[in-house]
């Protein structure tokens, strides 16, 4: 009832813009090289998961070990023309999906066109999981159930979308001091993080939450806390091929997958995206990604953090809490189980 | 009483979906020593269907009645019902009792001990059966209109038009007449009833009557049998025997394996619905009792304590929670903030070391002005405050909401702050319309930090203009009909005729420790004070808010014989 008050001409734009970004993904589709297509496996109700990635090889055995354990049938992965033997690690794997391309990944919508593209061609009708190599879906009762249990709750209550905040987390000390090696859980190092530093505003015209906060917020952003990081996301979706992502994860069209939260006192289900970016590895890849100049507004997130990594940074404060389960992060109130009893 | 072995048990088992369960669950059934009597939606695939009988066929006690076609909240449940229990009943005739399940019900213990359960007072019927008049049953309005007004759709299907058609009937006032002497009973669909009041039920001589009344009536599977049973039973234990709840939106919840402890210290016999996927209760159940215990009646209140309490949470929420998946709108927070707190706007420019004092009195966090445009003055001016909030003044004026809720929220004991008309101001309305907030208001303090400033005076009246329409518009939102907090105002000159009594008031509602009461702050300097009133007065800026017993009166007096 609310959508059909709203200023019809922001209906229509949200429309335009949406047909836009189909027809874009859908015009990137040659950009993306098949590698290995093991889409064939894919059984009806299966739960996906889309990444794209550019030289984390280290990272991705314990990134699909977490997944498959939560239930993740068969992983699409981009691989942005990575140098470190990521393509031939993830090609052997016999649950793995691989594309190749080496397009700009700022010209391509910061990835989002690649995903968009394989999410309308593989993920229609399958609840698909969008993540990056670094982040690690923690949702209620994830210690005892399964994704397959979530998705079908969320069928079974009618929703389409499924909110996933971003947790930065970070380990005490210097971050380059314990170095992360393969096939390790990542929280075993960066196992901090900080409880209620979180700022929230509504996007009225897509109508999410934009959360803002955190470690990078308080350390690298204090002069100019608007350009923080983004920490909202919606990760896990009903797909059909009529979505799209607008902006990373953090938004989508149509605007009502957005509505993950509730309005009137009660609270939705909701889950973290537990963020495993400051590990030991995270040094090398800013410096690297700060040379190619890929990422959002010119890379000022990631000069901010090279300027103060470089001289030692440790994001580590009294008042961080060290991660415990996911009945921590729900007492906290960063995310919830709804009624999801 | 009879024992045990006097009850014979008959089972109807209606499946729609995920059929292996449903005949993992008949094979239950059927070990124990039950007649089951299977009914399979018509819309089940055929494969489906064909591997439940091919997996069941070395069982001989099972039947399979007609398939019909169900909708949820539609008569076919009640007709699909109907059939079975005809056709157990002929199959059957000597049975005593008979239990409807689903093919998603998974029974807790084993068949043996229900059946001891039930000889314990055979005649018994255990099913719930509440009387629609008195009591609001469900979720979602749609009471006694259950059964005044006409369904003829299906809700799951024909949303749209299923809630134009109850609108279009409640604008008509249409009612239906019910057939004579009908009362309407409501509960849970899952029943167990003794053979005897089954068969009146079924042979009840105004059953046509009946049946095509509640044809169109809402959601008949919980009142069909609830209301009949009513009109045949000895006696009605309005209890059902299978553990099942329903959420605000009227769906069943889901059991998964973390439930198992849960559902075994419940005892109850029968427990829905079970998420297909959760082998392990599977497994597990049903589990026996101990040799030597006794026989244990079911105990759901734990379990049913646990659901209403994740209703809660989702229809009502943590109170002063704002976060990625609750995000009240304004006035509809079902509390604004999650713990009383209190705030002190002038204090500290009457005793400057007000702070320090106040955290000798009071068992609470006493923090500075944390709405200050300089820095977020936390107590003991950290970096870094509690939850990690940082202090730097650009970040909290992001959300100075979200900044207060998360403190009151992360904080272990109270929240008291300092306020004052140089801070930010953004707040005045959220704090005025919370209850937990207790706000102590000593206006025209302000002016008493200028004393010492020795700012030209050009600059001090400057600022007083500023600060005083901000305290005035603060002051018009203490004062308007919407305030909810705990709000004291005290004028400077009334303050300062009896600065302990106002103290002592403000702390009446606070951790004190009583006996820390007897000193007193120390006061600033005010002697610079009834001069500076004037010369403020006298260059056109009329002093609104110190009140007006200061003794203005008596300095002003000499300066005019003065100037004469």
């Amino acid at each position: 009832m609310r959508i059909t008050r709203l200023p019809i001409s922001d209906r229509l734009s949200r429309r335009v813009e949406r047909q836009y970004l189909i027809a874009r993904a859908f015009n990137r589709r040659r950009a993306l090289k098949s590698v290995v297509n093991r889409t064939a496996q894919i059984r009806k109700g299966d739960v996906l998961a889309f990444v794209t990635m550019r030289n984390e090889r280290v990272r991705l055995p314990y990134f699909l070990e977490y997944y498959r354990n939560l239930g993740v049938k068969h992983f699409l992965f981009v691989n942005n023309n990575s140098q470190d033997g990521s393509g031939n690690y993830l090609a052997e794997q016999p649950d793995v999906s691989l594309w190749w391309t080496n397009a700009g990944y700022k010209r391509s919508r910061f990835g989002m066109d690649w995903i968009n593209r394989l999410l309308m061609k593989y993920g229609h009708g399958h609840w698909c999981l969008t993540v990056d190599p670094d982040e690690f879906l923690i949702y209620p009762h994830s210690d005892t159930r399964p994704l397959q249990a979530l998705t079908d709750w969320l069928d079974a209550s009618g929703r389409r979308s499924f909110p996933a905040m971003l947790l930065d987390m970070y380990p005490r000390g210097n971050i380059e001091d314990e170095i992360y090696r393969e096939g390790v859980d990542p929280f075993t190092i960066a196992r901090w993080f900080d409880p209620a530093n979180y700022t929230i505003t509504k996007n009225p015209y897509y109508g999410n939450l934009w959360i803002q906060g955190g470690p990078r917020t308080r350390n690298f952003f204090t002069s100019d806390p608007k350009s923080g990081p983004a920490l909202n996301k919606t990760p896990l979706v009903k797909w059909s091929w009529r979505y799209a992502y607008v902006s990373s994860t953090h938004m989508l069209l149509p605007r009502s997958l957005n509505q993950v939260y509730d309005e009137d006192g009660g609270e939705q289900a909701s889950g973290c995206l537990l963020h495993a970016k400051f590990l030991s590895t995270f040094a090398d890849k800013s410096a690297e990604e700060l040379d190619r100049r890929q990422h959002y507004a010119n890379s000022k997130e990631y000069k901010a953090y090279h300027a103060g990594l470089t001289s030692g940074t440790d994001l580590w404060c009294s008042e961080s809490r060290e991660f415990q389960d996911w009945r921590q992060l729900e007492d906290l109130g960063l995310m919830s189980r709804g009624n999801w009893a | 009483m009879t024992g045990a072995a006097g009850i014979r048990l008959g089972v109807i088992l209606l499946c729609h979906a995920q059929l292996d369960v449903a005949a993992h669950m008949a094979r239950i059934w059927v070990g124990g020593g039950a007649k089951v009597v299977i009914h399979i939606d018509a819309k089940a695939p055929a494969k489906a269907v064909t591997a439940m009988k091919d997996s069941l066929k070395d069982l001989p006690d099972i039947a399979y009645s007609r398939r019909i076609s169900c909708d949820w909240g539609r008569f076919s449940l009640i007709q699909a019902t109907q059939d079975a229990a005809q056709l157990l009943l002929q199959k059957h005739p000597d049975l005593t009792h008979v239990y409807l399940a689903s093919g998603s019900c998974l029974p807790l213990r084993p068949v043996s001990e229900l059946r001891e359960y039930l000889a314990t007072d055979p005649e018994r019927d255990h099913i719930e059966s509440v009387s629609a008049n008195d009591v609001g049953w469900t979720v979602g309005g749609l009471n006694e209109e259950r059964f005044t007004l006409y369904y003829p759709l299906d809700w799951r299907r024909q949303r749209w038009l299923f809630d134009r058609l109850v609108e279009w009937q409640r604008w008509l006032k249409i009612k239906r007449r019910p057939p004579k002497g009908f009362v309407p009973y409501l509960g849970s669909q899952w029943w167990c009833l003794t053979t005897a009041t089954l068969r009146a039920i079924l042979g009840d001589p105004q059953r046509e009557e009946f049946d095509r009344y509640f044809r169109l009536t809402w959601i008949p599977d919980e009142s069909y049998f609830q209301t009949l049973a009513r009109r045949h039973a000895m006696r009605i234990e309005s209890h059902s025997l299978t553990l099942a709840k329903f959420d605000q939106d009227g769906k069943p919840y889901q059991l998964y394996d973390d439930h198992a402890r849960m559902l075994e210290e419940s005892h109850c016999f029968v427990a829905r619905k079970i998420w297909p996927g959760a082998r392990l209760l599977l497994e597990h159940f049903p589990v026996a009792r101990t040799e030597d215990s006794e026989l244990r009646p079911p105990q759901p209140q734990r379990f049913e304590r646990m659901i209403s309490r994740t209703v809660r949470r989702r229809t009502q929420g943590r109170p002063g929670l704002y976060m990625q998946s609750r995000y009240p709108r304004k006035d509809s927070e079902n509390g604004k903030t999650s713990a009383p707190y209190a705030v002190f706007q002038g204090f500290t420019d009457i005793f400057p070391g007000f702070e320090d004092w106040l955290a000798g009195v009071i068992d609470a966090d006493i923090h500075g002005h944390l709405f200050s445009p300089e820095m977020v003055e936390f107590a003991g001016r950290p970096r870094i405050g509690p939850g990690a909030i940082s202090s730097n003044p650009q970040i909290r004026d992001r959300d100075p909401q979200g900044f207060l809720t998360a403190l009151i929220r992360i904080s272990p004991r109270m929240q008291v702050f300092q306020t004052s008309p140089r801070d930010n101001q953004a707040l005045n309305w959220f704090m005025a319309t919370d209850p937990n907030a207790h706000i102590h208001v000593v206006t025209g303090a302000w002016m008493l930090p200028l004393l010492e400033s020795e700012m030209p005076f050009d600059d001090i009246r400057r600022v007083t203009a500023i600060l005083q329409r901000a305290e005035t518009d603060h002051l018009a939102v203490l004062n308007s009909v919407w305030v909810k907090a705990r709000v004291q105002v005290h004028e400077l000159s009334d303050f300062l005729a009896r600065p302990q009594g106002v103290i002592m008031q403000a702390l009446q509602q606070m951790p004190v420790a009583p006996s820390m009461l007897d000193s007193m702050p120390r006061m600033r300097n005010l002697d610079g004070l009834p001069e500076l009133l004037r010369r403020l007065r006298n260059s056109g800026l009329k002093p609104r808010l110190s009140g007006d017993g200061l003794p203005l009166v008596d300095t002003s007096l000499p300066e005019r014989t003065a100037a004469e």
